[in-house]
This record gives C-alpha cells, structure tokens and sequence, in this order.
C-alpha cells in the first residue's frame, strides 16, 4: 500500500482560477441563451407591433355631402331596391366638387380627385341611408375614409415625392389638410368590416367569426371526447400491451405535423364525405383532431394528479368505481382540464397549415353567419395579407397579427389564472 | 500537515451551530470538535440531525434552498463558512460518502479517476491509473475489480458500490472523509470490511461516520457525539460513552430505550 | 367535501341493502353503456391514426399510377408545374422529390443548429443554475415563444430576419437570396427551442440528486458536475429533446411557406433559396386544380413520407424518453 504522496492542495488551488472562470463562463451561456430568446421575443413584438400599430388608425376626409333626391332616388318612392343600388359615389365626387369646383371641369382631373376618397365613402352612406331614407335632400358633414394610398402618405410611409401622387393630388391634399378635412381617426372599419381588396376597408370581423366558428366546433368535439377517453385511460384501462399501443399512438399524434391532419381533413371530409371547402366547421373538425392528443394528454395528467386516497375513500364508502370518478374525481381534476383544453384551443386558434389543406385560404368579403358560411379564419387572413401587394396590407397584417396575439394573450392568461387560482397540493 | 498530537488542535470545530430548513429548527446550538486522525461517530435516533450535521461540514446543505445554518465551523482554523472559502477546494478537502452508493454512470476506472482528473492530480495517464489502483486497493476493491475497470460501475453489488465510492473519495487525498451510514445498505462481511478500512484509513484522514449501529461505532471509533432532537446530548470518548454515559437520554439510547 | 362524503353515504349504502334489484341494475347497466362510450372515444385517438395512413396511402398509390415509385424518390427534377397537357396526365411535369428532400434537410439543420445549443443551454440553465425567482422570469419567456403562431414566425421572418441576412451577407460580399435557407432556419430554430429546452428540463430535473452530490462532493464545480455527470446520465432523453425538434423542424410549414422560396434548387448552401417538402405540399393544394390530378396526389405522396418520417423520429424520441425516465424512477 503506497503512502498518501505531497498533499494535492498545492494542486488544486493552481487549478482553481481556471476552474472558476470556466464555471463563470458556462454560466454566462445559459443566461446567454435566455438573453437571446428573449431579445428574439421582443425584436418579434418590437417590430409587429411598430408595423402593425398603424393600422389602428385611418385617414380621413371631411365632405359636406348633399344627398341629392334627384340622384339618389328621382321617382321619390324610398324604395329600399332603388335606395341600396343608387349611386352615391356620385353625391361623393359632388361633394369633392363643392371644395375644388376648377378641379372636376376636366374628366382626368376628377378622376385624380375622386382617388383620394376610398370607395367605401359611397358604401358608407349607402348604410346610413338605407337606415335612415329620412336623410335625404339633406347636406351632411361626413368624415370619409381616404384610399389607403392617402392613408400612407399621412402616415408617413410614403414620401410625397415617391411618384404615387401627381402635383396636383398634392395640391388638393394640402388644401384640405389647410381647411382642417383631414384627420386620422380610430379605424372602426378594421373591426367592423370582412375581408377587401381595397386596403382601407379591409378588416378582420370576417376572420374573427370564422375562427370563433372553427374553435366552437374544435371544442364541442375535441373537449367530450377527449375528456372521455382520457377517462377511460386514465381510470379504467387495463395495463397491457393494446393500452401501451394507444398510449405510445397517442403521444405520437401530439408531434404529427399539423399539415398532415390538413391532408387528412383533405381527404376524408371533403373528398370522401364530400363537405364544403372553406367551411370553418370542417376547419374546425381538423383542428379538433389536432388538439385531441393534447386534451387527452392533460386531462390524463389532472387525474393522476388527483390522490388516491380520495377515490378509495369514496369507495370505501360503497360508491361504484364510475361514482367515484363522477362524483370525486373529476371535479378535483377540473380546473386542470380547463386550463389544459384552454392551451389547446389556443394553439388551434393559431394553426393555419391545415386550414389552408382544406381550402380556407379563399378570399371572402361577407362575414360568415353560421359555421357552414365560406370562411377565412384570423392566421388565414395574416397569411393572405402578407401575400398582397399593396403596402398598405402590411400594416394590416401586423394589425391582425396583434389581434390574434391579443386572443391568445387573453386565452393564456385566462389559463394561467384558473391555475393559479385552483392550484393544490396534496 | 499539523502532525501534533490530536488533543492539541482539533481538525474541525463547531461552534453554535444552529440550521433551520425553513422553519424547522435541525440543529441546536451544536459545539463538537472533530480531531485528526481519529474516527469520530456520531449516533442518536432517526431524524436528530446526524446527517444535517454531517452536511453542514463540508457545506452540502448549501445545496438545499430551504436550507440555512447559522455559527461557526473551522477547518485547521479557517472559518469554512467565510464567503471568500471556495466551495470546490473545501470539498476537496474534506470528502464525502453516502448513505447510498451513487456510482456515476461511468466505468470503474473513470469513477475513481474522475476527482483527481478535474483538480488535475494526474500528470499523466500512467499516474492516473496508479492513482485508481492504489485507490481501489485502499478501498479493499482492487482484487475483485482489477480485471474489469472498464465495465460501468453501476453493474456492481450494492457493497462493492460503496466500497468504490470510498475509493472514489480517497483518491482526490482529502484530510477529512465524512461518510453518511455507509453500511446501511451492506451485509455483515461487506460491513466488516469497510469498518477493517476505516481503522486504515484513520492513519492518514479524519473520519466522521453516522451510524445506528452501536456495536460498529463502538468497534471503530475513538468518540463518539450522541444527538437528540436536534441538541448534541454528549460527546467524549468511546468507551466513556458506551459505558458511563452522562446524561440519561444518552443512557437510555445506548441501552435501547429511545430510538 | 365532507358533505359529498356524506351523500354518498347516505345515498349508496341503503340502495345496497334495500334497493329493489331492478334499480341496482339499472345502474350497473348506465355504467356498463357509461363505460362503453369512455373506451370508445379512447379509439378515436387510434382512429384518426389509422385515417391518416390509410388516406395518405390510399392517394399516393392513385399518384404512383402515373408517376413510378422510382423516380418519386429518386428524380433530382422537381417542378410540377410544367409541361400539362390535357393528353399527358400522366407525365405532367418531373415528381422528382430529392431536391425537398435536401431543401427540407438543409432548412432542419441550420433550424437545429440555432435550437439545439440554445435549447440545452437554457434547459441547463432553468434546470441547474436559475434561482427560483429567475426561473420564474425565465420559463415564461420560452413559453410565450413556444405559444406564438408560426404563421407570425414566418411573417417576422419576412419582414425582418431575410432583409437582414441578406443585407449583412451583401455587407461582406455574398451572394444571398432574399428568400434564404438560412432566414427561414434561423425563424424556425428559435421556435423549436422552447420545444426541446422543455423536454430536456425535465429530464435534466430528473438526473437523480444523488448524482449530483456526489460530484460535488469530490469537489467537482457546477459547470463539470453538468457536463461530466449530469448531461452524460441524461444524455438518452435529451437525445429524444432533439429528435423531436427534427420532427418539428421537418414538419413546420407555415415560416417556409413564408419565408422560403418555391423553386427546387439542388444545393445546401443556406445562402440560396430552396424548398421543402411542407411548401410544396401547400403549392400542390392551393389555386384551382381537380382533385384527381397528378399534382393533387403529389402532395399526398409528399404527406406520406413526412408522415412515415417523423413517426418514425417521434417514436424513436418517444422510446428514449421513456426508457430513460424508467431508469431513474
Ligand atoms: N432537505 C430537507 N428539507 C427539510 N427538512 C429536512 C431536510 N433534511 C432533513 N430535514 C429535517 O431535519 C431533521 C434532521 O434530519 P437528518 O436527516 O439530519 O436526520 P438524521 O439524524 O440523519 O436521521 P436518519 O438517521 O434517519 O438519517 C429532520 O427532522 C428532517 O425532517
Ligand atoms: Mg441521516
């Protein structure tokens, strides 16, 4: 047996500065690691949110409109027909005429002017018209909305000499700015409308209805029965292999790639079941196929979190092993499962890939009344918007974007909450 | 080294050692002096604070957030508890063995190599391998392990296990071992081996051993501290101890009463 | 509590003795039918599975009547969009699905390059080294990340990460495609991290303390206790962390629909632009087309192969995991 040699000390303490800086270092990286997340995170939101905040606001032109009856409805009849398809684009550009009276003499020149106001002016006053026939004869003040080109140049995302707007526009624009018809407004349109071609009326209530009706139909699915069969796994399965198959299958479905149920949903309900394309219930019946997994998963999780101990009591006191589940062990669990189908039901709301499978990607105007309408759904829109030309999409692809973000917010705070609130240790 | 007679300098010294975990007070107001090269056992009913003790040495309850242990604690001197004290050159210092065997996933040699590898004691690898050996011989495992140092650790008995994480330990040459029940998980023959080590092994280190076992702190060491709820009832020698206790819980541990 | 205890009580126990026997089996039969519908709905989970393969099969044999299995997955050519007369069905346009293959593979990799190391060190990190308060911080923003829609990944990818790498390429003299492999990849790497930092906390957090004390115990620093006992013990399930994150990776859509280019380039320099599987499914399925022909199935064939290849990482992933928590329960 060797003697213990020279006393390591001496050793040691050579190594450790070395040590102490590799220790500081590998430090370093983990909160790096974080610091890079995070930086990442707040570049994402930083550059959505400075994108996107303009949308929230639109230009707008103060016309003192006279709705002529001669042009609106020369037989004098207020008839609710004649009124709806009455041109009242033309009341606009006589408005227009009223403040630039030299301008409307040439044809080219009028139609400069009348570029300026959106073409939802003229819808506009279609709807308070039809709402209010008493209007007519009389001369009104109303704030329309500007084309989006306009939009742009106020908002400072286009130059005034980018080549967009001849002298003259610029003229005309200067002058009502002067005489204080120009404002920018809160956008109500961008809630209130569908889907547009044209920019400046374009909104997401068309979207929001869609996803409203594909998440309603996800839940009313994907909830009872992935609840249920969480039960029967969780509870009363017994342990062998075809449970093990289902419980190894059911994990698996968790990481399928979303675009494959989009192909699934492509091709057994609108191709074998022959289903509508762009219906936000089919939507909706992909995605519950989706979040299944998920529920199963975390309603498994809230029962076996639930103790023993409390489903033997109650069977000790001589309730069958349903009426222990029913009556103790599943409202313990609830909170657990609220919070878990609310985290699925988010990441659904934010699931495109498989809608777009289904043929939710058409471009729709009318806001869906029921979920068999034609619909798009809120990522659907962010998607279509990105992909459209006008620069002025942009900023209503960031607009939706935070709506969307605002719902998920809303939805993952509400889960956080419940779990707050509920949480229990036994 | 100090190579004065124990009795002068103890090793390490315990002064007000109070620990709380959270609120619940572990130790209370714990004076005890540990001195070189001796074997020093430290007996008393489940959930008294031997372990906590034993941890508040080489500072492994820093490990437990809930964990906080107020006073003073030297080792040769050195307040182990000053903020400037580096964790890693203490524990070198003073070594630890389990309650339970805890083999990193490794092989036999890289288990033994392993401390001396990271505070760089091996210049090469024929050092390093004469450091396993005599390590592994020292822990009474050469024999049965010399053939198969590349097969994973964790495929050993339970005793061997033990046995090599003694080795283990040695092999970074530290002044004091603590070991934590090391034989609660071992038969008879294994135990008396690893008791026929710790008597080796007190020429060159301090020990510190927890034990429930009587017989084995009477057989291996020269004194022995008995705890209480959290209070260290008595402290002296071994033999005084075991055979005219002072105090009456004392007494009546030793004798079977309590615990 | 106590007075549901009392309920049951008071409700069950004089139905044992004193019920008539049709009540007793009237209730034994709601459970039996109770019990029915539970195990049934536990089959739709299998169902859907089965759904998925038999679909996905079932078209692409219709696709491989027109275009043979062989140059399917070995053509170099992709570009459906070609050559489509109302004679030629069968042979419209070259299937060739090598160039997604490696578009996808190349896209997967620059994605793990950013999410494998920033993955791990955050999970070692909220594992090992954050206090609880830090964790507190920390965690929610890797959640956050992991809740963000991808479609807004692949709109912040656009807008900002490909300008970007394309700018700071052009800076040093490179040739970069505005729709680069490398934008899209580093978008999608930073999703996933959140993916596999969460698998592999957990199954750092379950590296036995023992372990860990017994490093520090020899006088091993944190960082060494990490990465020579803590990692290597743990090294199977952050294997799984990482296979799911390829599995992720390989399936994203919507940041490569956005953010990567649609034309096959056979190349793995990040620089450029290329493809992957998930875009080409989605130009496949979107504008009019019948829902018979070749490009239709295509994408179906395409579905197949993303389908057998990330079950088959989800399951290997999924085995080690599972192995890997039984050894240290
Ligand atoms: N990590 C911990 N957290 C909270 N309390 C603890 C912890 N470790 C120990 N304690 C408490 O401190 C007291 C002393 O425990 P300790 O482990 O030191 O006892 P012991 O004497 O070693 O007992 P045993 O002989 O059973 O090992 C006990 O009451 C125990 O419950
Ligand atoms: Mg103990």
């Amino acid at each position: 047996m060797t003697d213990p040699r020279q006393s390591p000390t001496e050793t040691i303490l050579a190594s450790l500065p070395r040590r102490r800086r590799a220790e500081a270092r590998f430090h370093f990286y983990g909160i790096a690691a974080i610091g890079i997340a995070l930086a990442f995170l707040i570049l994402l939101i930083g550059a959505i949110g400075h994108q996107g905040i303009g949308a929230f606001s639109q230009t707008e032109i103060a016309l003192d409109v006279t709705l002529d009856e001669s042009v609106l409805d020369p037989s004098g009849t207020r008839d609710p027909e004649t009124l709806s398809t009455a041109n009242y684009r033309a009341v606009v550009r006589a408005a227009l005429g009223e403040i630039f009276p030299d301008a409307v003499r040439k044809r080219r020149d009028r139609r400069k002017l009348t570029a300026l106001v959106s073409v939802g002016a003229g819808f506009e006053l279609r709807e308070q018209v039809l709402e209010n026939p008493g209007l007519i004869g009389r001369t009104m003040r109303v704030w329309a909305p500007a084309d989006d080109e306009v939009d742009m140049l106020f908002k400072g995302v286009t130059a005034r000499d980018s080549g967009r707007f001849t002298e003259k526009q610029l003229g005309w624009l200067d002058r009502l700015e002067a005489e204080d018809r120009i404002r920018s407004a809160f956008n109500w349109r961008f809630f209130s409308n569908g889907d547009s071609r044209e920019p400046e009326l374009a909104g997401i209530l068309g979207a929001m209805s869609g996803s409203f009706f594909a998440l309603m139909t996800c839940l009313v699915l994907s909830f009872p029965l992935g609840v249920m069969a969480a039960i029967y796994l969780e509870e009363f399965a017994p342990r062998n292999r075809w449970t093990d198959l289902v419980e190894i299958n059911i994990n698996n479905l968790a990481a399928v790639p979303s675009i494959v149920f989009g192909l699934l949903g492509l091709a057994a309900f609108l191709g074998f079941m022959g289903m509508a394309r762009s219906a936000p219930l089919v939507g909706g019946m992909v995605l519950a196929l989706m979040t299944l997994p998920t529920i199963i998963i975390v309603t498994r999780a809230s029962l076996g979190a639930v103790p023993p101990s409390i489903r033997e009591a109650a069977i000790g006191l001589g309730a069958s092993r349903m009426q222990a589940m029913l009556h103790h062990t599943l409202p313990l669990a609830t909170p657990g499962i609220m919070t878990g189908t609310i985290i699925g039901m988010a990441r659904a709301l934010g699931e495109l890939a498989p809608l777009i499978m289904i043929g939710m990607v058409a471009f729709i105007v009318d806001v869906p009344q029921g979920p068999l309408d034609p619909a798009s759904a809120l990522p659907v829109q962010v998607y279509i918007w990105a992909d459209s030309p006008e620069r002025a999409f942009a900023e209503k692809t960031a607009a939706a974007i935070i709506v969307l973000l605002a719902f998920l917010v809303v939805m993952n705070l509400t889960a956080v909450i419940l779990r707050r609130r509920f949480e229990r240790r036994w | 080294m100090d190579m004065s007679p124990s009795t002068i300098r103890p090793k390490l010294t315990a002064r007000g050692v109070n620990v709380f975990y959270d609120d619940a007070h572990a130790l209370k107001q714990v004076d005890l002096d540990i001195r070189a090269h001796e074997v020093t056992a430290l007996i008393g009913p489940s959930g008294c604070g031997k372990s906590t003790f034993l941890r508040c040495l080489n500072r492994m309850n820093d490990l437990i957030d809930i964990c906080r242990v107020d006073g003073d604690i030297r080792l040769d001197g050195e307040d182990i508890y000053d903020p400037a004290v580096d964790l890693v050159y203490l524990r070198a210092r003073i070594g630890m063995v389990f309650q339970k065997p805890n083999p990193f996933p490794k092989s036999i040699h890289d288990n033994v190599a392993y401390g001396p590898k990271i505070h760089g004691l091996a210049r090469s690898r024929a050092e390093m391998d004469e450091i396993v050996a005599s390590s592994l011989e020292r822990a009474g495992l050469w024999e049965e392990v010399k053939d198969r140092l590349d097969a994973p650790a964790t495929g050993l008995s339970g005793g061997q296990q033990q046995r090599l994480c003694i080795a283990r330990a040695i092999a970074v040459r530290p002044e004091v071992i603590l070991m934590d029940e090391p034989c609660s998980s071992l038969d008879p023959i294994a135990t008396a081996r690893i008791e026929a080590l710790m008597d080796e092994l007190k020429q060159n280190f301090t020990i510190v051993i927890v034990t429930h076992s009587m017989q084995q702190a009477a057989r291996v060491s020269q004194r022995t501290a008995f705890f209480h709820l959290g209070d260290l009832v008595e402290v002296g020698d071994t033999d005084t101890v075991f055979t005219q206790p002072v105090d009456p819980r004392t007494e009546s541990y030793i004798s079977g009463r309590i615990g | 509590m106590a007075q549901t205890v009392a309920a049951v009580r008071g409700g069950t126990r004089p139905s044992l003795m004193a019920a008539p026997e049709g009540r007793r089996a009237r209730q034994v039969l709601g459970e039996r039918v109770l019990l029915g519908l539970l195990a049934a709905s536990s089959l739709v989970a299998i169902l859907t599975t089965v759904g998925i393969a038999l679909s996905l099969l079932f078209e692409t044999l219709r696709f491989l009547d027109a275009v043979p299995l062989f140059d399917f997955l070995f053509g170099l050519n992709w570009s459906p969009q070609i050559a489509i007369r109302e004679d030629q069905v069968g042979s419209s346009g070259a299937f060739g699905v090598i160039p997604l293959l490696v578009g996808t593979g190349l896209i997967a990799a620059v994605a793990m390059t950013v999410a494998g190391p920033l993955g791990l060190l955050s999970a070692i990190y909220l594992a090992e080294y954050a206090s609880p308060r830090a964790r507190s911080f920390a965690k929610p923003i890797l959640e956050i990340l992991a809740g963000i829609p991808t479609v807004v990944y692949g709109f912040f990818a656009v807008l900002v990460v490909a300008p970007f790498v394309r700018d700071s390429s052009e800076a040093v003299g490179f040739e970069v495609s505005s729709e680069s492999a490398l934008a899209a990849g580093v978008v999608m790497g930073v999703m996933i991290v959140p993916i596999v930092s969460s698998i592999a906390d957990d199954v750092i957090s379950a590296v036995p303390q023992s372990l860990r004390e017994g490093a520090y115990g020899l006088g091993a620093t944190k960082s060494e206790t990490v990465r020579d006992i803590v990692l290597p013990a743990a090294l199977p399930g952050i294997g799984g962390a990482l296979l799911l994150g390829v599995s992720r990776a390989i399936g994203e859509t919507m940041i490569v629909v956005m953010a990567a280019g649609l034309s096959a380039h056979l190349t793995v320099n990040p620089l450029q632009a290329v493809t992957t599987v998930t875009v080409q499914m989605v130009a496949l399925l979107t504008g009019d087309q019948e829902f018979d022909s070749p490009k239709t199935l295509a994408a179906f064939a395409l579905g197949l192969l993303l389908f057998i290849a990330t079950l088959i990482l989800n399951l290997i992933a999924l085995m080690l995991v599972r192995r890997y928590r039984e050894r240290y329960d």
